[in-house]
């Protein structure tokens, strides 16, 4: 990893990718459209493009037990990119990838980052991708992220996606497209929190086109202050398949969350279901860890704390 | 000590003024079991609520080791050794047994065995529960023995707990009997119990008979069970007050 890396990139890369120091493993770490630090393994090969910004990331069929990071910062104001990075994961693979973006805007101009990310899984690859996104800074510049993700899951594949939006993403369009081939499945866990006025809309889409394929949504969210939050995630059964949506929301203050969960079938032995709630925090629930001895803003904190933990 | 001076609570409705609580006056001394028990709307939970803080009374006083609580809220009474298990715990997405156990152990990092301790004690294996949410994925007696177990985690000088037995089926009833027993032999705790099951009466210093919002009934278990077994025997067709058939 380069030197470049001050304390305020070191600190986003901690939060977003969980990185201190050297990442182990395969890492591509991105700065404000530069490389601040590449390093490829003997089985995970990463390489740029030549015909636009992003990566190529190319796994070896059989490879086990290994991460590739992949996290992007950026810390000047003003700074709009959009990056496209293709995974292809071969055969029998059992790997995590950690990507994220995290955004330090001092400035007073927007700051905006649009990856799109495309993963091939072969036939029987396990895959584990975690993406955390973070905004933070002091001037007026709004952080914008929209996230698209499109993943491919060949027969056999089973990719677990965890998607988290920690705090400060002034607004975001986020855009997931999974197609589960025969036996294949995935799971998404989506944790999302708005707060002041800002603005999160997530479009999802799973389509279970072969035999055996499963797919499973679960989203949680907490909008506060102003903030709104437009969920649309959909399942599309086109054989014999299972597919379960769960759309939980907790709603504060002043905030907005219109919440359309579909399921479609188009296949009789299709078995899909969905479920949506939103709700403001409980009153017993706070009552009952007030009689724990915390205070009710404590509960409070600790109970959004644990939801989208 | 606690001591409840001339507690009343009313409540206004469409009907006209309702008396919950009417002048009570209670004193459950320290390290002593207190068993409220009576008919159903009779004020038992109310008058446990109110102690708590999670009612305020509409007149009347809460002393708690010669202070006036009266005023202070539910987190300040917690932190003065005051705990209650809730009839109908809440269910909490995300919030794992583990998490629950640690904040009623005032947010210290608690060790595993003191959890699986607390856990043993109603019943349940830490190894299967410690890392589980408290939602809908368990049944209603685990959530309510789960309750249980964080108001001892708490180790307050005054523990309330409000039918704990409801939704515990018979083994598990039976090893929380045998806590609640442990408990009272260490007198380290006061308790106040709200509960219609003979075994947990017969364990109490005190029993309170509240029906209609007054206390009916007040002494020992020896005093007091027989009248109890009266009251609801008058009113069955079948058996006596005597258990004869009639």
């Amino acid at each position: 990893m380069s030197g470049d890396l001050n304390h305020v990139d070191e600190a986003l890369l901690e939060l977003i990718a969980d990185v201190t120091g050297k990442p182990k493993g395969a890492f591509n770490i991105r700065k404000n459209s530069g490389c601040s630090g590449r390093e490829s393994t003997e089985n995970i090969v990463i390489t740029s493009k030549e015909d636009k910004p992003g990566i190529d990331i190319r796994i070896a069929p059989g490879t086990k037990n290994e991460t590739c990071y992949i996290p992007v910062i950026i810390t000047e104001s003003g700074l709009s990119e959009t990056v496209y990075n293709d995974f292809y994961i071969g055969e029998d693979c059992d790997v995590k990838i950690v990507a994220g973006c995290g955004i330090h805007n001092c400035g007073c101009e927007e700051s905006r980052h649009d990856g799109v990310h495309t993963l091939h899984l072969g036939k029987n690859a396990r895959v584990c991708y975690s993406e955390k996104h973070y905004g933070e800074g002091d001037g007026n510049g709004k952080n914008v992220m929209n996230p698209k993700t499109v993943a491919y899951l060949d027969e056999g594949a089973f990719l677990q996606m965890d998607t988290i939006q920690i705090a400060g993403v002034d607004s975001t369009d986020r855009d997931t497209r999974i197609v589960c081939g025969k036996d294949a499945e995935t799971v998404i866990t989506e944790r999302l929190l708005t707060h002041g006025e800002q603005y999160a809309g997530s479009d999802m889409e799973i389509v279970l086109d072969g035999d055996n394929a499963r797919g499973r949504v679960i989203s949680r969210s907490v909008a506060k202050g102003h903030s709104e939050q437009v969920f649309l995630p959909r399942v599309i059964g086109n054989d014999r398949c299972f597919g379960h949506v769960q759309c939980d929301s907790i709603i504060m203050d002043e905030a907005k969350i219109r919440s359309v969960p579909e399921i479609a079938a188009n296949s009789t032995e299709a078995q899909l279901i969905h479920e949506a709630a939103i709700g403001k925090i409980a009153g017993d629930q706070l009552l009952k860890l007030q009689t724990l001895g915390l205070t009710q803003e404590e509960a409070e904190d600790c109970i959004l704390k644990g939801f989208l933990a | 000590m606690l001591e409840l001076r001339n507690i009343s609570y009313h409540v206004h409705s469409p009907e006209g003024d309702l008396n919950i609580l009417k002048n009570i006056d209670l004193v459950v001394p320290d390290g002593c079991l207190t068993v409220f028990t009576g008919p159903n709307g009779g004020g038992k939970t109310t008058l446990a609520k109110i102690i708590m803080g999670l009612v305020q009374p509409t007149e009347g006083q809460v002393i708690w080791n010669g202070q006036d609580i009266t005023e202070c809220g539910i987190t300040e009474r917690a932190k003065m050794g005051i705990s209650y298990g809730f009839q109908q715990p809440p269910r909490f997405k995300g919030l794992r047994v583990r998490d629950l156990l640690t904040i009623a152990s005032d947010g210290c990092p608690l060790p595993k065995s003191e959890a699986c301790a607390y856990l043993t004690k109603v019943g349940l294996c830490a190894n299967d529960y410690l890392d589980r949410e408290v939602d809908v994925s368990l049944s209603g007696g685990e959530v309510k023995r789960i309750e249980i177990a964080t108001v001892l985690a708490r180790k307050s000088d005054l523990m309330i707990f409000d039918e704990p037995e409801a939704g515990i089926d018979l083994w598990s009833f039976a090893r929380l009997t045998e806590t609640f027993e442990d408990i009272h032999r260490e007198r380290n705790s006061a308790m106040i119990i709200i509960s219609h099951q003979e075994r947990i009466i017969r364990l109490a210093d005190e029993i309170v008979v509240i029906a209609d919002g007054n206390i009916a009934h007040q002494g020992t278990a020896e005093d007091v069970f027989p009248v109890i077994m009266a009251d609801t025997l008058s009113c069955c067709p079948v058996i006596n007050s005597k258990g004869e058939r009639k």
